[in-house]
């Protein structure tokens, strides 16, 4: 686009300034709006918005080079990007991804000459159920195949606006197939809040203490001991927080919690204000779900009208609490809670140094609770019955229950409810996988389990889950899912600290060595030599988890290496005739010349 | 009644608010860093002062001391994978230690030497990286950046000038200069900024001042950096 074009930015960006304000935590916002209206964030913008919200312009382009969904060069009219989870991969996702780009005369991570469209990976987008899946301008696709690609090759020829597109292209399916305690029982909005009233603050805080309550996102810390400090922290403001970033690749389970059962969530939250003495909530959407946020907005209304949200909810003088929705814009390190907060401050998601905590510094260092969508959720249904009624369900240490989102060689993927505790082959059986080699629990960042460990089962005490449970049969390749894992966690990785800044790119480059046919045995020791650095020494969960798979695979399945390896015990990653493929590729030679021998 | 803990089997007291690497210095220990300098706002970004407490991996130069603390810090097992980490810095970026003028006073250099770094071990990845000779009276070198962010610490929080950031992410992450050219050459960056004498590599150069002080006589040609930080740091 011609400079000349922007003299109107003023005029353009007024109504984002007008929807956001002036703050400076608004700054992510309002730069996601502002690379929908150009499909970039120009340089005149970066000025401008650094001038009204009285920050440095190096501040601004510092958190468009964070994110994945903004940028400072045109995406294009159209920006197609394939989800690239395991799952997608499975389905087809590199062979459709090639056939759309060549239908189209297009490089992967190029924009077309006459700047209509681009076509790129990004990880996964949270519909592994029903993939391979894509977003096209933000909006999810589903279900890709040759035949759909046609269609929206077509659309995107005609240049029609994304939202003419035909409705199928972009159907999100719940696929609820199993139901307990949380998806089973419908509640009436309110009825959880008004049994808080009824009960008491204390009496509800004690509640969930009893109901054994912990943080649905994986670490599993208790519910009650994280609100309880928060409860007593001083500060000017406290704040809840929804975690709703849900960027675990195999992940989905937040995203039909919030389709279908967001009253329930916003109860928890609401409920979740009360007991630590909040009036402003968030919920942090990632950036693949912006096609919620109408549905979200328009249920955050009816709450209002209802007396749920606002001022003096359900008449109680003093109950007042709201929830704004802020978007992500594409960077799984935003799952991890301080970097999370930073985002929402408008920053660039970078894990804080942690004490201090969250619930003492959090949101502009003042008490903050953050906890995952399915938490909030539980609070509601605990608030609304009791602790016993909660406790009745799961083990020992993992009261209630646990929404697992299925995908993989199954024939029923989707979402189930089970009580914790339940065992990997149990959960086969519902979900149609048959002759199952290895499962991966809890994403890339969870644990690969072998056929050997099928009686093991879902809870904090043998396997704990955020949620994500993806089933590999007998014909895929192990490598492969190492390979997954490696290349997302050094695409996500934020840099902060070195360990995992350069542990994960070395991981991914020993592990395409050996998956393109030159690793040796020395090549192993190094990889779990680095696992052990990132475990180690790594600032935050990432890098602590980033080894995961590729240890897992290590340990458990030899066969998916050993026969890739070279005899040797040492073998150079470069290769000269590979070296050449650049030049050969320019001069246009491929005769016996242009190789080494 | 005074606090302490204890590092490497030597009691060490503190106050409230000390970290374990401000204790350590204060008591002339020497825990391996990089990113840290007592002088600013600690950072834990590149995890050499990573100490074991209480059997637990901890950022020292963050971690508030505790009373009765077991610390472990200069065993060979720590020590091996500080080597790595600093193996790590040395192949993301491009350094060229006999040819670079920082040689003899970087402390990158000075800490593969404390920890016997032989070679950089892992394939190099000679990135692409940029020199910025556009001020009249500094290089910025980003090829021998570390992301340590010192610069951008002493520019924001002592000259209040607020020259430096850390932009993009992962291994992309890189150091940008506050102008719209995006040149040294275009801010308000002065020779006696704080910021210009802060660098532990040679990524911010003064000029004209190349090789003033001859190989051999520099800060570390004499002494290892743990005789000189455990003395200097700490002033």
């Amino acid at each position: 686009m011609d400079s000349c074009e922007f003299s109107q930015i003023e005029q353009q960006l007024s109504p984002v300034f007008e929807q956001h304000g002036y703050e400076a935590q608004k700054l992510l916002q309002i730069l996601l709006d502002v690379q929908e209206i150009y499909s970039f964030i120009p340089d005149e913008a970066i000025t401008y918005i650094a001038n009204l919200l009285s920050v440095s312009r190096v501040s601004v382009k510092a958190v468009v080079d964070f994110y994945s969904f903004l940028s400072f060069k045109s995406v294009g009219e159209y920006r197609v990007l394939f989800s690239d989870n395991i799952t997608d991969q499975m389905l087809g996702k590199n062979e459709l991804m090639q056939y759309f780009c060549k239908k189209m005369w297009l490089e992967p991570g190029k924009v077309s000459e006459d700047n209509l469209l681009s076509v790129d990976s990004t990880s996964c987008t949270g519909m592994c159920d029903q993939g391979p899946a894509a977003l096209v301008n933000g909006w999810p696709l589903t279900n890709l195949d040759q035949q759909r690609l046609d269609l929206i090759a077509k659309l995107i020829r005609d240049r029609n606006p994304v939202s003419t597109w035909p409705a199928m292209l972009f159907e999100v399916k719940d696929n609820i197939y199993r139901s307990e305690i949380l998806l089973g029982k419908p509640s009436v909005a309110g009825a959880a809040i008004k049994a808080t009233l009824e009960r008491g603050v204390a009496a509800t805080l004690s509640e969930i203490e009893a109901s054994k309550l912990r943080g649905r996102g994986g670490a599993g810390y208790s519910t009650a001991n994280k609100w309880s400090s928060c409860r007593t922290s001083p500060g000017t403001a406290h704040y809840i927080v929804c975690n709703a970033d849900e960027g675990e690749p195999g992940t989905f389970k937040d995203r039909v919690l919030l389709n279908s059962y967001a009253d329930l969530v916003l109860e928890g939250m609401t409920i979740a204000a009360k007991i630590i003495g909040a009036t402003q909530g968030f919920l942090y959407l990632r950036g693949e779900y912006r096609y919620l946020r109408r549905k979200l907005e328009e249920v955050l209304a009816q709450r209002r009208t209802a007396g749920l949200l606002g001022r003096s909810i359900l008449g109680e003088l003093g109950f007042d609490f709201d929830i704004e929705i802020h978007l992500g814009a594409g960077a799984y390190i935003c799952g991890e809670e301080s970097a999370l907060i930073e985002s929402l401050e408008g920053k660039s998601g970078r894990p804080r140094n942690r004490p201090p905590f969250p619930v003492t510094h959090g949101y502009l260092d003042q008490p903050t609770v953050v906890d995952n969508v399915e938490t909030f959720a539980c609070v509601s249904k605990i608030a609304e019955y009791d602790s016993a009624w909660f406790t009745a369900l799961g083990t020992a240490q993992s009261s209630g229950s646990k929404i697992l989102s299925i995908s993989g060689d199954c024939a029923r993927p989707g979402i189930y409810e089970y009580p914790f505790g339940v065992a990997l082959y149990e959960i086969f059986d519902d979900c149609g996988a048959e002759d199952v080699h290895a499962v991966q629990v809890s994403g890339p960042s969870g644990t690969l389990v072998s056929c050997k460990e099928f009686r093991r089962r879902i809870c904090f005490e043998d396997l704990p889950t955020a949620g994500a449970l993806i089933i590999f049969n007998r014909e895929r390749d192990i490598l492969q899912v190492a390979l997954n894992s490696a290349h997302f966690f050094a695409y996500e990785s934020c840099g902060f600290c070195t360990p995992c800044r350069v542990g994960t790119q070395l991981q991914k480059k020993i592990i395409d060595k050996i998956s393109d046919g030159y690793g040796t045995a020395y090549d192993l020791e190094e990889l779990k030599y680095i696992g052990h650095i990132m475990r180690t020494m790594s600032h935050c969960g990432l890098g602590h988890t980033a080894a995961n798979q590729v240890i897992d695979m290590l340990d458990k399945f030899p066969d998916a290496y050993k026969n890739k390896l070279k005899k040797l015990v040492f073998e150079p990653a470069f290769d000269l005739d590979r070296a050449l493929e650049k030049a050969r590729k320019i001069t246009g030679r491929d005769d016996k010349l242009a190789h080494f021998p | 009644m005074s606090k302490n803990f204890t590092l490497d089997g030597k009691v060490i007291s503190f106050k409230d608010g000390q970290t374990i690497m401000d204790a350590a210095l204060t008591a002339g220990v020497y825990i391996p860093h990089l990113c840290h300098n007592p002088k600013f706002i600690p950072h834990g970004s590149c995890k050499l002062c990573i100490v074991n407490v209480n059997g637990r991996n901890m950022t020292s130069c963050t971690m508030p001391a505790g009373n009765g603390m077991v610390i472990e810090n200069n065993t060979s097992a720590l020590n091996d994978d500080r080597k790595a980490l600093v193996q790590m810095l040395f192949v993301e970026g491009n350094h060229t230690c006999p040819s670079c003028e920082a040689s003899g006073n970087c402390k990158l250099q000075a800490t593969a030497y404390y920890l016997e770094m032989l070679s950089p071990h892992y394939t190099h990845f000679y990135p692409p990286r940029t020199v910025d000779a556009s001020h009249p009276d500094i290089f910025l070198d980003l090829n021998r950046c570390i992301l340590c962010e010192l610069c951008v610490r002493a520019s924001r929080d002592v000259d209040g000038k607020n020259i430096f950031k850390i932009s993009g992410r992962g291994i992309g992450s890189h150091l940008v200069v506050n102008a719209e050219s995006g040149k040294l050459g275009d801010t308000n960056f002065a020779v006696t900024d704080k910021a210009a004498r802060v660098c532990p590599t040679g990524a911010i150069l003064i000029k004209r001042r190349g090789y003033k002080t001859p190989i051999g006589h520099r800060i570390y040609d004499h002494k290892k950096i743990n005789e000189i930080q455990a003395e200097s740091d700490h002033e």
